[in-house]
């Protein structure tokens, strides 16, 4: 996927603006961070479960500041989707599996979902197909970066860190240290871009 | 990858190769699950085809597209309409017609699986067919030995027994020299099939691996087994010396059998293998078969994550463009 060739701006309509810095990035964390911790009270048998591949790192972020407020350590899973996916009869190819990870038995947990970007509720809903088989949580939420809109499944966040209307063919980028060398929110257009993933 | 069919190792890449371990690595996590089933092959109709007898590749086979959430149907030679003289072809054309995505076929023919593949729209996995070549069983092999020594390329693989017979040795050493591993194949000089080494060479050359001597051939096993990093045992069955290939099993067994003593002349740590069904005492002792070097029964779990693995890419979607 290489995304950013296609947004080389070439034309008066194409734009891309920053959304959140990484400043705003930290402090979107702390708060999801803190909400967590209130809305759970507390961190007990909490664990951070990361959809790759960005929502992995983000997972990281949020255990390691709960860590900073609480003294505790939260677990962090890793999770990959691929084989829940809805549209794999609509690839021509197979896409790569990645190693799924999850720390410890799933029953009786409060898991919080993590990603970068929601978007239609499609890979949540996978995300979440995948997690049954790990034991009955008592509970699932789900921590995103930003929201974009255009549901297709009712489905919702409960932490979120920006709220962003957009439209269809505009793309939400959400860069990370540990893979894009660099913390920032990137919203951009190209007017042939068409859809886009989240 | 992108191929219909899976009917030998002799047309796969490197890169198809590591992909298909890759994925295998990701099936192992699935199996290690308290749930190990995924959705993938959901709605996906795949046809166990067995003209053979086999116990743990139908299982295995059976088991790995459970998992995926695939239906599975078990057809076997006796009990089908195979006893009323169907031909092979029109059996399978029945198959697709009532709906098979997927067929797993094992055949006492050499070259029947082909046959079926260019018949079919349905993808062939070749499960086993006469002499010629047991593709899953290969890619089983090379995932235990990657996964047990780290990497495949540069190591010596030793195999040992009735080669000429063996689907299992001629597979495994496509597969084994297309990574890069040197592949010596050893057993009685009546039970060595002569120019398989010179058609693997030209083979690998085609496919741009320039590996130096890729395969040897010999009938000392000491010579064979000699700074070895895996020894794989081949069964060597009674049929054999009915057809006055083998003067009896015991001298075959003083001769070419591994015991403790000869597996001492491999590489430290060295991994023992064997396919299956063994015949203990004959081509492996005891000893030999469960001690510490042995990852036969490792062979037999990695099996449900291969087959897995090669049905997830198999299954790659036909219904239209790529999204």
């Amino acid at each position: 996927m290489d995304v950013r060739n296609a947004l080389e701006p070439s034309s008066e309509d194409a734009f891309e603006k920053q959304i959140l810095d990484a400043d705003g990035l930290r402090r979107a964390l702390t708060r999801i961070a803190h909400e967590i911790l209130e809305r759970n009270g507390g961190s007990e048998d909490l664990i951070l479960v990361g959809m790759r591949s960005r929502g992995v790192p983000l997972a990281h972020r949020l255990s390691s500041l709960i860590g900073q407020f609480e003294g505790a350590l939260v677990p962090v899973g890793e999770l990959d989707i691929t084989m829940f996916r809805d549209d794999l009869e609509l690839r021509l190819t197979r896409p790569a599996i990645q190693p799924t990870v999850i720390p410890r038995d799933l029953t009786g947990t409060t898991v919080v979902l993590v990603d970068d970007v929601l978007y239609t509720g499609r890979t949540v809903r996978a995300a979440m197909d995948a997690l049954l088989s790990f034991g009955r949580a008592r509970q699932i939420q789900l921590a995103v970066i930003v929201d974009r809109g255009h549901r297709e499944l009712p489905i919702r966040a409960d932490y979120v860190g920006k709220n962003l209307p957009t439209a269809r063919h505009e793309l939400v980028e959400v860069r990370l240290r540990e893979v894009d060398g660099i913390d920032e929110v990137m919203l951009s257009s190209h007017p042939r871009s068409g859809t886009n993933q989240a | 990858m992108r191929r219909k069919d899976v009917l030998d190792l002799d047309d796969f890449t490197p890169d198809e190769l590591r992909e298909v371990l890759e994925t295998t690595a990701a099936m192992k996590e699935v199996l290690a699950r308290p749930i190990r089933r995924v959705p993938p092959l959901r709605g996906k109709t795949i046809v166990n085809c067995f003209y053979e007898a086999s116990t743990r590749t139908r299982v295995s086979f059976e088991l790995a597209a459970k998992n995926l959430s695939a239906d599975v149907v078990n057809i076997t030679a006796s009990g089908s309409s195979v006893e009323k003289g169907e031909t092979l072809i029109d059996t399978t054309r029945t198959l697709q017609a009532l709906g098979a995505d997927m067929v797993i076929m094992r055949h006492g023919a050499s070259g029947a699986p082909y046959l079926v593949a260019r018949e079919l729209d349905a993808s062939i996995i070749n499960a086993g067919d006469g002499w010629h070549a047991h593709p899953t069983q290969a890619l089983l092999d090379l995932f235990t030995v990657q996964s047990r020594l780290g990497s495949i390329e540069g190591r010596r693989v030793a195999i040992v027994g009735d080669i000429l017979h063996s689907r299992v040795a001629r597979s495994a050493t496509w597969g084994f020299t297309t990574l890069g591993a040197q592949v010596v194949l050893c057993a009685p000089p009546t039970l060595l099939p002569i120019g398989f080494a010179d058609a693997v060479s030209t083979g690998l050359r085609a496919k741009g691996i320039s590996t130096p001597c890729p395969v040897t051939m010999t009938h000392d096993v000491d010579e064979a087994l000699r700074d070895a990093d895996v020894v794989m045992a081949l069964r060597v069955q009674r049929e054999r010396m009915d057809a006055g290939l083998l003067p009896s099993l015991r001298e075959y067994s003083r001769e070419w059998g591994i015991t403790r003593e000869r597996i001492a002349k491999a590489r430290f740590g060295a991994l023992v293998m064997h396919p299956g069904p063994m015949n203990e005492g004959v081509e492996i002792s005891p000893e030999v078969a469960y001690g510490p070097q042995s990852v036969i029964e490792a062979q037999v779990t990695n099996g449900v994550a291969v087959r897995m693995a090669v049905m997830y890419l198999l299954a790659g979607g036909r219904a239209g463009p790529a999204v």
